[in-house]
């Protein structure tokens, strides 16, 4: 055997990580875990969240002697960004689809005096819903326009941002791909540590000469490692689905996705360190986990929160990720500008790998 | 070769709960160089607590213990790098061949055995390739020694090697363990087979309720009970006049009559010459009939049986 190669066989880290590395690749159900659930997610969540060019907006307008005219007037001007569902129902049928949310606006018609005078209505909506206010001012525009209104203000064509950069997908890809480092590193690394804990594994370690640095090194190399493919894929997907690019330089969003593994599977070496079932780690893991799906904007921006919450959202690792993720892909940051997020995380990470070093139970 | 490989004195292990379980309570055991000594006792005796706080696996409540001459606060690592163990249970990682399952052990020894090495002493070349889940229970349990062997240590700890496997199997694990012995290294193993206990160790400690109740080689133990064998006899049912236990007891040099369960019956003798036909005798006088009679020479199952008036197993009372 070559000199090398005896020095490979006798390097604890490169075998301890060979073990993880080949246990799972010999595993064809643990990689449709790993990788096939986050990118059908991905893929999923892409598709619900892809920008519509054209938004539909569904009115009803209750049953009038005027009904049948005003679906015709509202339905007439077609506009290319947006288009009107009118259909006419009796008042309590179209309250009910408002509750349900089956239409976005109620229209009720009447006439002024004693039945002769001019014709008005009423809007009906949800205000917390976008949709509704969104129909009650398209509504209300061509309504206007029709009865004669007169728009003075000159303003020219639209120039519309539909060019890649400044959509909702461009925004939603940096956040997915924070989100499943975060899911990958701590189920990944999580899961794993419990298992063999379980399995009396980590004992048989422990009475060996091994160092526990060692072990816990290899789990978190693993996991830097078999993520790559995934991210890959999500990236190569958002580019030829949905034309998402990288603006920013491609070796600052690898060094920031490579941070962020580590990160997260630090946390989850902490968060598995003591945890004696997969009931528990699992609870943890979604305990840990949680705050962060809804706080650290992955679907909006953090910044809708109250302020009085905005330092500690910040200080959260996700937030930190994907706010530099979407400066280096979306602006190009430079590294400069990425210091503060950078810094969280890494003390994040560097603080959870050595609590866990430090309280890690083996048994 | 009067060092000791292993000194404990007073051991005391208690499980925190409601209520705490003490395993162990007050275990002395000198283990010499160079020998095998067991641990029999029954289930729960605390045979796998004792060899884990001997491993350094698990902090006894009380007691001091020295392996090597070192001590588990001080030299941890040192011992580490000299001992090798197996666990009662251990579910080794399954998708890992058993050549790179011995790689990885090897590798966190400073010095050792080469792996291939390691394979070829418990006889699993032909498996190299195979992964750890495709093996039997005998080959894993082989497999699991080797991982103990491949650091090359001077004092083996197995915790229950053999239990669930068929007796070829077995007897492997028994030639590989006198192998290691033969080297002039010691061996702490624990069983709850008498007869692996007797074949094996140069010496054994009988454990019953987290206490060494006897100790030494199973020929003196054995010798202790006076009695070298044993006839086992049952009467048929529904016989009248069956010899009370006293009447059995004092035929010619019966040392102690049991019945194990009604009609079943075991003598313990010094000689069978004189016992035997004296049993017979009076078994006619009363007209009993005889089922079954046999004779066996005694056992560490004996001794263990005298010391609790227990059976080590509870399988063994039906099936002897
Ligand atoms: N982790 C634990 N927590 C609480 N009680 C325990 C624990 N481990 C063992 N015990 C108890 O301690 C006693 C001794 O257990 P131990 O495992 O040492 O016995 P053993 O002699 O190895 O038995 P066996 O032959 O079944 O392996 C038993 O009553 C057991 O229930
Ligand atoms: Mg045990």
């Amino acid at each position: 055997m070559s000199p090398l190669r005896q020095r490979l066989r006798r390097s604890p880290l490169l075998q301890l990580w060979l073990a993880r590395f080949r246990e799972l690749y010999r595993d064809p159900s643990a990689i449709f875990w790993i990788y096939g659930f986050p990118i059908l997610m991905v893929v999923a969540l892409g598709i619900a969240f892809r920008s519509q060019p054209v938004e539909t907006i569904r009115v009803d307008v209750i049953a009038h002697a005027d009904a049948a005219e005003t679906a015709r007037l509202l339905g007439r001007r077609s506009d290319a960004h947006l288009r009107l569902q009118v259909a006419v129902h009796p008042a309590e049928l179209a309250r009910r689809r408002l509750r349900t949310g089956k239409t976005d606006l109620v229209i009720e018609l009447s006439r002024a005096g004693s039945g002769g005078g001019a014709l008005r209505y009423r809007f009906s909506f949800d205000e917390s819903r976008p949709e509704g206010r969104l129909a009650r001012a398209a509504v209300n525009d061509r309504l206007q326009a029709a009865s004669g209104r007169r728009d003075t203000a000159q303003v020219l064509p639209d120039r519309r941002t539909t060019e890649s950069g400044g959509r909702y997908i461009d925004f939603l890809v940096p956040g997915l791909l924070g989100m499943s480092l975060m899911g990958g590193g701590m189920w990944g690394v999580g899961y794993v540590i419990v298992d063999m804990r379980i399995r009396k594994l980590l004992r048989r370690f422990l009475a060996t000469p091994m160092r526990r640095r060692h072990f816990l090194s290899a789990i978190m190399l693993s996991r830097l490692v078999f993520m790559l493919p995934e991210i890959l894929v999500l990236l190569l997907f958002a580019y030829f689905a949905f034309g998402v690019v990288i603006y920013g330089s491609l070796l600052t969003v690898t060094g920031l996705i490579l941070l962020g593994a580590f990160t997260f599977a630090g946390i989850g070496l902490l968060v598995a360190s003591r945890a004696r079932t997969i009931e528990a780690v699992s609870g943890l893991l979604n305990l840990v986990m949680m705050p962060m799906w809804i706080l650290s904007g992955i679907f909006f921006s953090w910044e809708r929160f109250p302020e009085a919450f905005h330092p500690v959202i910040q200080a959260l690792p996700l937030t930190a990720l994907n706010d530099a993720l979407r400066a280096a892909m979306l602006e190009g940051a430079s590294t400069g500008a990425l210091l503060l997020p950078v810094a969280i995380l890494a003390a994040w990470g560097s603080v959870s790998f050595a609590l866990a070093l430090r309280f890690f139970r083996w048994s | 070769m009067d060092t000791l490989a292993i000194r404990c004195t007073g051991l005391e292990v208690r499980y925190p709960g409601r209520p705490p379980v003490v395993a162990v309570r007050g275990l002395d055991l000198a283990v010499r160089q160079g020998e095998c000594f067991g641990l029999l006792g029954p289930n729960g005796a605390g045979k796998t607590s004792t060899i884990e706080v001997l491993e350094g696996l698990l902090a006894p409540t009380a007691g001091a213990v020295e392996v090597l001459g070192l001590g588990w606060s001080r030299d941890a690592t040192r011992i580490r790098e000299r001992i090798g163990i197996s666990l009662q249970e251990t579910k080794l990682p399954e998708k890992l061949t058993v050549l790179e399952t011995l790689i990885l052990f090897r590798s966190f020894y400073r010095g050792g055995i080469e792996p291939e090495q390691a394979m070829q002493r418990v006889s699993l070349e032909e498996k190299s390739g195979a992964w750890v889940g495709k093996l039997s229970g005998g080959q894993r349990q082989r497999l699991a020694v080797a991982c103990a062997l491949v650091g090359d240590p001077e004092l083996l700890f197995l915790d229950e090697p053999t239990t669930g496997l068929d007796p070829q199997a077995r007897r492997q694990l028994w030639e590989i363990i006198r192998g290691f012995r033969e080297q002039g290294r010691t061996v702490l193993l624990t069983t709850h087979y008498m007869d692996e206990a007797e074949r094996l160790c140069d010496r054994v400690a009988v454990v019953d309720r987290g206490q060494v109740i006897a100790s030494g080689s199973p020929r003196d133990l054995i010798g202790g009970l006076g009695c070298d064998h044993v006839i086992e006899f049952s009467l048929g049912a529904g016989a009248n006049g069956v010899p009370s236990l006293a009447q059995l007891g004092a035929l010619p040099s019966a040392r102690s009559a049991r019945e194990e369960e009604p009609g079943r019956f075991s003598l313990a003798v010094g000689e069978l010459h004189l016992a035997l036909p004296a049993l017979l005798a009076q078994l006619r006088e009363a007209a009993c009939e005889l089922e079954s009679l046999s004779t066996r020479p005694a056992t560490l199952e004996d001794v263990f049986v005298k010391l609790t008036g227990r059976h080590l197993r509870d399988d063994e009372a039906r099936s002897a």
